[in-house]
This record gives C-alpha cells, sequence and structure tokens, in this order.
C-alpha cells in the first residue's frame, strides 16, 4: 500500500513537473540550416525579451508531422510553436486548430511574398507566417552544357530538358543528363511529379473531386519522366530524394537537376559543393502549360489553438519571422545565409542580390507560383504540388509508392496509373466526396 | 590425418567467426569513420578511407546540443526501466517457475506475443494515457514504459533461470521454516544471481536504444540519446558527418558499458545453454 502511494504521488509530482512553465516556449523544428541558425540566435530573442526562455524540439521531418499532428488533435500542449508547411497551414487554420496571426504595421505583412501569404491562409486569414519559403527551378551546370554545344533557356521546354540531358550523359565519365526524385512519398517525388503533370496540363482530381489519374496528360508526363530517367538518369533513382540528389550533385555526377530553389544555396557553396563554380539556373520546364510546373512551399512557424503561451509564442514568430531577424542573419552569418523566399525586401537588397547568385531566379519561381491557379483545366482544390485536402497525404504516398515502382520498372506506366486511380477513387470515396 | 582434419576445421571455424565479427562490427566502424569527416568527404564516391580527420562535427554537436541531459535521461530511464521491470519480473518468474499451472506456458508465450505487437498499432492509446497522466515528456512516462515493453523477454529469462533450481532445494528451506520471502531472498536470488544480473544488463541494453517511444512521447525535457540521434536528420541539407559523429557519441556509453560488463552478460545469456 505505502509502495503504492508512493508511486502515486511520483506521478503526481511528475505532473505537476510536466506542466508549462509561464513564460517557457516549446518550439518544434525540422533540422535543417535555417533553423538551425535560429536557434543559435535565439538569445538576442531571450535578451529583448526578458522573462520568455525557449526551448527547442528538432524532429526529423516526417516524426515532426506525426509529433504536431498528434499535439494538435489530442490537445497535447507540449509545442507552444510549431513548424508546419503549406500543406497543413490552410487545413489545420479553417478547423481552428491554430491560432490566427495578426500583425502590427511595424512587422510590414505586406512585405510577404503573396504567395507565401496565400498559401499560409485560410478565408482570408493568417494562420502561419513563412520563415523560409522555396519553389523549383532547374539547376544545372553551365561548364558542361557549354561543353556540349548546348544552350539553357530561362523558360525551356521538356523537350529541350530532355535533348540537354541527353548532351549531358556520359555514365562512363561518371556524369548523369538529369537527377530528380524517385523516392516514394508525398513530399518526395509526388512533388516533383505533379509539378510535371501540372504542366503536361493534368490535374489530381475534377470540379466533383473524381480523380483523373487515368487520363492521358497524366500517362504522359509519367512515361516522360519515367524514359528521361531510365535514359538519362543515374542508376538507383527509384531511392533518391533530395539530400541523395544533393550528393550526387555536389560531387558532380548530375548534369542537371530540378528541385527546392534552397539548394541552389547548397551547391553554390563552395564549403560543400565540388561544382559552386559552375552552376547556374532556369525556370522549370514547361509542357503545354507553365501553370503548376514549379512548386511552392515554406516552412512556417504557428501557434496552435489551446496553448497557454499563445502571446509569448505569436511574439516569437513575430521576431523569428521579421524584416530585422533576415538583417541579424546577415549581420551575423553574412547576407548568402540569410532564410530566403519570404520577403520582397530581402530580393530588393542590393548586398543579398550580391551574395546569391541564384536570387532572381529563386525569387521569378516563387513569383509565378500560384497554389490557386495551377493547372490548365479547372480544379476544386489549393496548392501546386498537392491538393490541400487531408485525404491528399494517403493518397499522395499511395500514388507515389506505384511512381516508384513504374521507375524501377517492377510495373508499367500504365499499370501503375491505374493502381493509382484506383487508390485515389476508393479513398475520396471513403472520405464522402462522392 | 584426423588431427590435420580438426586443425583444419578449426581454422574454418575461426575464419567463419572473425568474418561474422567483421561483418557485423562494420557498420559501426563505417560510422565512427564517419564522424571524423566533413560533409563533403562523407557522401564522397568512392568513399573515402584515408582523409584528414576532423572534430568539427563533435564540436557542432555539443555546440547545438546539450548532449548530458540527453544521456543523463538515458541513464535515468534505462535503469529506472529496467529497475521496475525488476521488481515485477521476479515475483512473476518465481510464481511461474515453482506454483505454476496447467496454463503457465500459455501465459508465457501471450506475453511474449505482445512484444510482435507493433508499437505504432498502441501509440495512441499510450499517448493519450499519457497526456490525461500529465506524463509527456517526463522521465517518469519512459521508465513505465520502457519497464512494460521489456516485461515480456525479462519475465522469460528469470523463469528458465529458475527453473534450473533443484525443487528439493526449496522443499528442505521450507522444513527448515523458510517462508516466501526468505526463499527468495536467502535461497533464489544467490542461486541465480548470475542470471538476474544478465538479465537486468540486457534490459538497459534495450531501454538505452529504444528509440520509439522516446521519440514520441518527449519534447524538450525528457528525451534521450536515441531520440537526439533522429533530430539530426535533414530533410534538405546534408548531415551524414554530424549524424556519424552524434550516433558515435550516443553508443560510446553503454558499448563502454557492455565491454565492462560482458563476462555477466555472456554468462547469463548462455546459462541455460550450458546445462
Amino acid at each position: 500500500m505505502r509502495t503504492f502511494t508512493s508511486m502515486l504521488l511520483g506521478i503526481v509530482v511528475a505532473a505537476f513537473a510536466a506542466s508549462a512553465t509561464a513564460g517557457e516556449l516549446t518550439i518544434a523544428t525540422v533540422n535543417n540550416g535555417h533553423m538551425i541558425e535560429m536557434q543559435k540566435l535565439t538569445d538576442r530573442f531571450e535578451a529583448d525579451h526578458p522573462g520568455i526562455t525557449v526551448n527547442w524540439v528538432t524532429l526529423e521531418e516526417g516524426i515532426l508531422r506525426q509529433r504536431v499532428t498528434t499535439d494538435i488533435t489530442t490537445k497535447g500542449g507540449q509545442f507552444d510553436v510549431m513548424t508546419i508547411g503549406m500543406y497543413e497551414a490552410p487545413i489545420w487554420g479553417e478547423r481552428g486548430w491554430l491560432e490566427e496571426l495578426v500583425f502590427d504595421d511595424e512587422y510590414n505583412v505586406d512585405d510577404i511574398l503573396p504567395a507565401m501569404r496565400g498559401g499560409l491562409s485560410a478565408n482570408g486569414k493568417l494562420y502561419a507566417a513563412p520563415f523560409y519559403g522555396e519553389s523549383s527551378m532547374i539547376m544545372y551546370r553551365k561548364d558542361l552544357v557549354e561543353a556540349a554545344g548546348m544552350t539553357m533557356p530561362d523558360n525551356p521546354t521538356w523537350g529541350h530538358v530532355a535533348d540537354v540531358a541527353a548532351a549531358l550523359h556520359d555514365p562512363d565519365a561518371g556524369t548523369y543528363g538529369i537527377c530528380l526524385r524517385g523516392k516514394p512519398g508525398w513530399g518526395d517525388n509526388m512533388a516533383f511529379i505533379t509539378t510535371m503533370a501540372n504542366s503536361f496540363g493534368a490535374r489530381w482530381f475534377d470540379e466533383n473531386w473524381m480523380p483523373q489519374l487515368d487520363s492521358a496528360a497524366w500517362h504522359h508526363a509519367v512515361s516522360f519522366y519515367v524514359d528521361l530517367l531510365n535514359n538519362y538518369g543515374p542508376p538507383g533513382s527509384s531511392a533518391n530524394s533530395f539530400n541523395e540528389i544533393l550528393a550526387l550533385f555536389n560531387e558532380g555526377r548530375c548534369g542537371m537537376w530540378i528541385d527546392a530553389t534552397i539548394a541552389a544555396s547548397f551547391i553554390s557553396d563552395p564549403g560543400q559543393s565540388k561544382v559552386a563554380d559552375s552552376v547556374a539556373f532556369a525556370q522549370s520546364p514547361v509542357a503545354v502549360t507553365s501553370r503548376g510546373a514549379n512548386w511552392l512551399w515554406a516552412w512556417a512557424l504557428a501557434v496552435p489553438a489551446g496553448t497557454q503561451q499563445a502571446e509569448d509564442a505569436k511574439k516569437f514568430i513575430r521576431w523569428a519571422t521579421s524584416q530585422a531577424y533576415i538583417e541579424l542573419v546577415a549581420e551575423v552569418n553574412g547576407w548568402g545565409a540569410v532564410p530566403t523566399g519570404t520577403r520582397q525586401s530581402t530580393y530588393d537588397n542590393s548586398n543579398f542580390q550580391d551574395a546569391a547568385i541564384f536570387a532572381d531566379a529563386e525569387l521569378k519561381a516563387i513569383l509565378s507560383a500560384n497554389p490557386s491557379n495551377s493547372t490548365q483545366e479547372p480544379t476544386p482544390y489549393t496548392g501546386v504540388q498537392f491538393a490541400a485536402i487531408p485525404e491528399f497525404q494517403a493518397i499522395g504516398i499511395a500514388v507515389g509508392q506505384q511512381m516508384s515502382a513504374a521507375l524501377a520498372g517492377n510495373v508499367s506506366v500504365a499499370e501503375a496509373l491505374e493502381a493509382s486511380q484506383i487508390a485515389a477513387d476508393r479513398e475520396m470515396q471513403k472520405a464522402g466526396y462522392y | 590425418m584426423i588431427a590435420g582434419k580438426s586443425k583444419s576445421l578449426n581454422y574454418l571455424r575461426v575464419a567463419a567467426a572473425w568474418t561474422a565479427a567483421c561483418v557485423m562490427f562494420f557498420p559501426i566502424f563505417w560510422m565512427i569513420l564517419t564522424s571524423f569527416k566533413t560533409e563533403l568527404q562523407a557522401i564522397s564516391v568512392p568513399p573515402l578511407v584515408v582523409f584528414e580527420p576532423t572534430l568539427e562535427n563533435f564540436t557542432v554537436v555539443q555546440e547545438r546540443s546539450d548532449y548530458m541531459r540527453y544521456a543523463i535521461n538515458s541513464i535515468f530511464t534505462s535503469f529506472g526501466g529496467t529497475l521496475l521491470a525488476m521488481i515485477v519480473a521476479i515475483p512473476a518468474a518465481y510464481a511461474m517457475a515453482f506454483f505454476g499451472g496447467r496454463f503457465t506456458k500459455d501465459i508465457l508465450m501471450w506475453m511474449l506475443s505482445t512484444k510482435m505487437l507493433p508499437a505504432v498499432g498502441v501509440l495512441m492509446p499510450i499517448y493519450l494515457i499519457a497526456q490525461k497522466a500529465g506524463l509527456l515528456d517526463t522521465r517518469t512516462a519512459l521508465v513505465i514504459i520502457f519497464a512494460m515493453i521489456n516485461l515480456p523477454i525479462i519475465v522469460w529469462m528469470l523463469f528458465s533461470y529458475f527453473r534450473e533450481i533443484p525443487t528439493e532445494i526449496l522443499e528442505a528451506s521450507r522444513i527448515d521454516g523458510a517462508r516466501l520471502f526468505h526463499e527468495l531472498r536467502y535461497i533464489i536470488l544467490p542461486l541465480t544471481r548470475g542470471g538476474i544480473v544478465s538479465t537486468a544488463l540486457l534490459s538497459i541494453v534495450l531501454c538505452w536504444n529504444e528509440a520509439f517511444w522516446s521519440i514520441n512521447l518527449t519534447a524538450s525535457d525528457a528525451g534521450t540519446l536515441t531520440a537526439l540521434v533522429a533530430s539530426y536528420s535533414s530533410p534538405e541539407g546534408l548531415f551524414w558527418a554530424k549524424l556519424s559523429a552524434v550516433s558515435t557519441l550516443s553508443c560510446a556509453p553503454i558499448v563502454v558499458f557492455g565491454w565492462f560488463c560482458q563476462k555477466q552478460l555472456v554468462q547469463g545469456l548462455t546459462f541455460g545453454a550450458v546445462k
């Protein structure tokens, strides 16, 4: 009995110990360069805001999604600030799971790029503030392109990209014509394939939410993708995503790479890349339409509804996503290291333009992405490389596995798309869309 | 001729043992090697074996993370979970070994079968229980969970050690007036000390390496070293060298611990086999 009482007492004490301490913020985030820099600069925030201390919880991207989703749906209250993406922000905001963010004039919310603001809002209300944003674009080796006697226009077609890939492809010399994502996942291969499909005139759903994966446009896009990578890509492409290709590109193994604009800062950094001085950039390729040819994404900071520290959490977000924060990073690490893709003022800054050779291409890509109008034919959803509905995550994963199987040669493109259509149809029916 | 054949077989066995050991050790060796490379060297193709080593990754880990806090949490939860599990498992194994019934084997099998349940299957119920009890992000929660998940193996191992004790010894002690506590304290525990120690050591190692619950139930306070390792995976950017450094730092304490206790560990694990 005494033991039981002691245990009970222990649990009660632990419960009190676990409850949130006033002025103590717990922030969940992912491990990438910009986020780590923010953690290092936290003492500046704490110095400016006496009484607030910040605890960081760094998680792998997939685990972060799982943890914040669990926390927010169970009202776990483990986090006061969450790092979420453009997919979650409008869905969660609409459901009342996030606090609306309203900033004063000094914050200059109009300076945030309109595409970013729109993608992180629902019903006209901003639910997450972008910490850094990205689109997608072509990154290529200008030395190899010149040596092959080719050119890369600023807005190439997919046909031209295939020609350049063929000219650069020299596996005996260890260089592959083009590197693209193939690893299954709604945020991995499907992010890229969706932009490609958009450009080929495809869409995920028609106006009545019927999946369209068995359409001719999807078939053309996926066939082109599979042929391109099988002919001119590195071996084992079905296992490659951002980091795997980044390693290949930095080693000088890729002639061309179409992926997140954030990669530009890595491949042009001599400390990380063996080919830093020979990279150049162009806009994502186009097939029948330029709509949705390049994606739009942001890692953003949001406050979960129900946190006891909402006001302090908003103060932190205001600090971390402000123009002043970007200037602070520039002061500490130089303009080449600032978080990009969020504010117009960053791109207007001549110091940034000088430090970041990719600045113009990145801004152009971000400005051209429109989540509300990303397909040739009308759709009922928003989002460029995803459809902003809760069911998309499951559908995207299932379809991504089929695309990866087609790339690996385990199934034909027709079989992969047929299975994808069935999976998407089942999911949408189950969710009651029709 | 026979002696020569036997010698050749012996060499073959030794060679096979060394090959198996090298294959098993290679990933650890590569992890340690990578931890001394730069990020660019870590992704180099072909992989670099000869390079100028750097301690930069270890410095970064020390700067970025409060390693000691995570290490203390790992020590506390591993030893705490093992202690709690032993407190429950010793009486349970005793009862099953000496007062077993028709269904003892079935109960043991059922206990073991719970280990076959994927942890993620019970994530939500356990998360909600921890939340309602105010135990999210506490070491108490991990101690309880670690004890629970290792209980089947601990009970099984202790059961097999206890079964090795001849019942005549216990009967003799009962004739001499020994009661339950005395039987446990003065006969069972001394006779099975080796087995109990090795079971506890194995449990500590299992708790130390547990990642799923540590990652899912902790935030900023109770994270263990496995949660720290997981935090070094990056969605966008090179991280292999730093991940290797933090993995090396996380493995080191338990490897050293295992090295010192290897005699007891092997002795205990082979206890039943040599009988």
